[in-house]
């Protein structure tokens, strides 16, 4: 057991590798047909002539694409993604400041969406064509219809203008908290291990909102999944045949249906995380919350390629780490999928 | 049954989808004849008139610059509606090609088919799309490649696995045995036999489409200010969330949430219609 796990994961990082290479290869290229001189840039509008062509040489932008593609390649070896022109920290500097910010976001959203999806699907599924069948699946064809960005400022408008009971859109904490302690980063979790109630307080009223607008987006599919998946079980023969031996309706579902329903529940729940990672930089844009989806944008538009490049990458490779994660948690559930692999 | 007596039938029994149908043809005679069932002209501001909430004169409110929303809106639905429909076209045209070149040919042609495929989906898709836009420039065309780009991965495998299913059975040697060529098959007995699943990967994926093209926009990316886009009309309403003037922001929005369910509702009913089976 412990050594195919170890073999698993061995097996899977390194057949990760060619696809996290392909996405520098990808991601360095577009990036280099960004507009905009970025030497010109570093050097600030009076710069003259040569100090803009000294600073090209230092950067190593005159060298060729293959060269750079080199150094890159080799400063990443170090852990070294570059440095921002914008706010001209090292890229791997600004990532980890904001990486805890987009993660508590997109799992407190994932959370919610769980705690709600799964039992609303497991209910549709014990009832089917009941009133909670039918909200189900309202829930779900419209869920998927909601622009975040929208849903967002929809949720900002009431709870915020209309009832007061959000706080200004303006980030992680209001003006008059200061942050916790630096423990995980997540300020929910570092103010709990502080005891600062108060603080917790305000840090969830920042981070409700948000993470409603991403729960809303990743309830539909996690519910659809598990009504689907549940029904079809419930519907099998091995189900029928527990019933015939007089096993209790409870003892059916949650000892032999639900652990059998919950493959393609959890393959969703890697999926859906996935995509959150990439709509966060909407999310992050209307709350003005400062992680990395907003912090890649930036630099986007300013043509500041070497945080782009450090936050593709640093998607990517959460990506893999995400699918092994959910490979494992699959062969957990059922031990039939790690003799497969 | 005559095939218009079979789609009224299969249309009367589901008529949610009959109403997304309805829907859906009402959305696009919009897009065709917006330029002449607008009243105000979209582009003309009115600064005196600005941040008017809806009215009779005005039944969506104005922006900041004056502008009747309900025009701009009502031209919106020609640049998403356009976008969106050309995209998942490209997509579907070229993942189609791949797709069936990587199932029937296999061996080198399909490994390096799927590895591309693998390449586009190990990106976050909308950040990849971000990217192209921001590389290729802010234009439409480049909207609809971007778009077309992380969309491209899933009509590769849908027409992958189906032609893979195909090509084994008989009617396929049968044609082989009367001198078919191997592209002859592909064209005229296998790709035909792929078009149901094709059209009900592109319903449902015109939504999502949509939603891409529009979040683009939405972070400033994709089509430029002055242009009715929704997702553009979106984000200049979204300064004046937080003091009350919710029509600007709320219209477009509304515009395109309902016309995503739209395409939604339409593609699970033409699934359910087409391929009982796969009904969740």
């Amino acid at each position: 057991m412990q050594t195919t796990v170890f073999n698993l994961i061995g097996r899977r990082l390194l057949g990760a590798i060619p696809s996290l290479f392909a996405v520098i290869v990808v991601t360095f290229v577009i990036m280099r047909l960004l507009p905009g001189d970025p030497a010109a840039f570093f050097a600030g509008a009076a710069a003259t002539e040569e100090a803009v062509a000294q600073i090209r040489t230092q950067l190593g932008l005159d060298e060729s694409m293959l060269k750079q593609f080199w150094i890159y390649l080799q400063a990443l070896g170090q852990g070294d993604m570059g440095r921002s022109f914008t706010t001209g920290q090292p890229v791997t500097t600004d990532l980890l400041e904001r990486m805890p910010a987009s993660l508590e976001l997109t799992l407190l959203g994932l959370l919610i969406a769980v705690v709600i999806g799964l039992p609303l699907g497991m209910l549709a599924a014990t009832h089917p064509n009941s009133w909670v069948d039918h909200l189900c699946r309202l829930l779900t064809t419209s869920g998927v219809c909601l622009p975040t960005f929208f849903t967002g400022l929809v949720l900002i408008y009431i709870f915020y203008y209309l009832l007061g009971w959000a706080p200004a859109p303006m980030g992680r904490l209001d003006l008059f908290s200061s942050p916790p302690t630096d423990v995980t980063g997540f300020y929910l979790i570092d103010s709990a291990l502080m005891g600062d109630w108060e603080l917790f307080r305000a840090a969830l009223a920042q981070l409700i909102l948000p993470a409603i607008s991403l729960a809303l987006f990743a309830l539909a599919p996690l519910a659809r999944m598990t009504r689907a998946g549940l029904l079809g079980v419930l519907n099998s023969d091995f189900i029928r045949t527990a019933r015939a031996n007089g096993l209790s309706r409870q003892t059916i579902l949650w000892r032999y249906a639900l652990r059998n329903s919950l493959l393609p529940v959890v393959n969703t729940m890697g999926m859906v995380f996935s995509y959150l990672l990439g709509i966060n930089v909407l999310v992050e844009k209307v709350f003005a919350w400062p992680g990395i989806g907003s912090y890649a944008l930036e630099a986007l538009m300013s043509s500041d390629y070497a945080p782009v490049q450090g936050f593709v990458l640093a998607i990517a490779v959460l990506y893999v780490l995400l699918n092994l994660t959910v490979d494992l948690t699959c062969s957990l559930i059922d031990p039939r999928m790690e003799a497969a692999q | 049954m005559k095939p218009v007596a079979e789609w009224r039938y299969l249309l009367l029994q589901n008529p949610l989808t009959l109403l997304a149908l309805l829907a859906f043809i009402g959305v696009v005679l919009c897009a065709l004849f917006a330029p002449w069932l607008t009243p105000y002209d979209p582009f003309a501001s009115n600064t005196a008139n600005s941040l008017q909430a809806p009215s009779a004169a005005h039944w969506f409110g104005t922006d900041q610059l004056g502008r009747d929303i309900f025009s701009r809106v009502l031209m919106g639905t020609r640049m998403d509606l356009g976008i969106a429909i050309a995209a998942v076209c490209l997509a579907a045209a070229i993942g189609t090609f791949l797709g069936a070149c990587a199932g029937f040919y296999g061996g080198i042609v399909d490994r390096s088919v799927g590895r591309g495929v693998d390449i586009i989906m190990a990106f976050p898709l909308f950040v990849l799309a971000m990217a192209i836009v921001a590389a290729l420039g802010n234009s439409v065309a480049n909207v609809v490649y971007a778009s077309a780009i992380i969309n491209m991965p899933f009509y590769v495998r849908v027409v992958r696995s189906e032609i893979l299913v195909l090509k084994g059975a008989g009617f396929v040697e049968a044609a082989r045995l009367c001198g078919n060529s191997n592209a002859r098959i592909l064209w005229c007995q296998l790709l035909p036999n792929v078009s149901a699943p094709l059209v009900v990967q592109m319903s449902l994926n015109m939504g999502w489409s949509m939603l891409n093209a529009a979040s683009l926009s939405f972070v400033g990316l994709g089509i430029r200010p002055p242009s009715p886009e929704w997702g553009i009309m979106v984000a200049e309403g979204a300064h004046y969330i937080i003091s009350g003037q919710w029509w600007v922001a709320l219209f477009p929005g509304v515009a395109l949430t309902l016309t995503v369910l739209c395409f939604n509702l339409l593609g699970d009913g033409l699934r359910d219609i087409i391929d009982p089976r796969r009904r969740t």
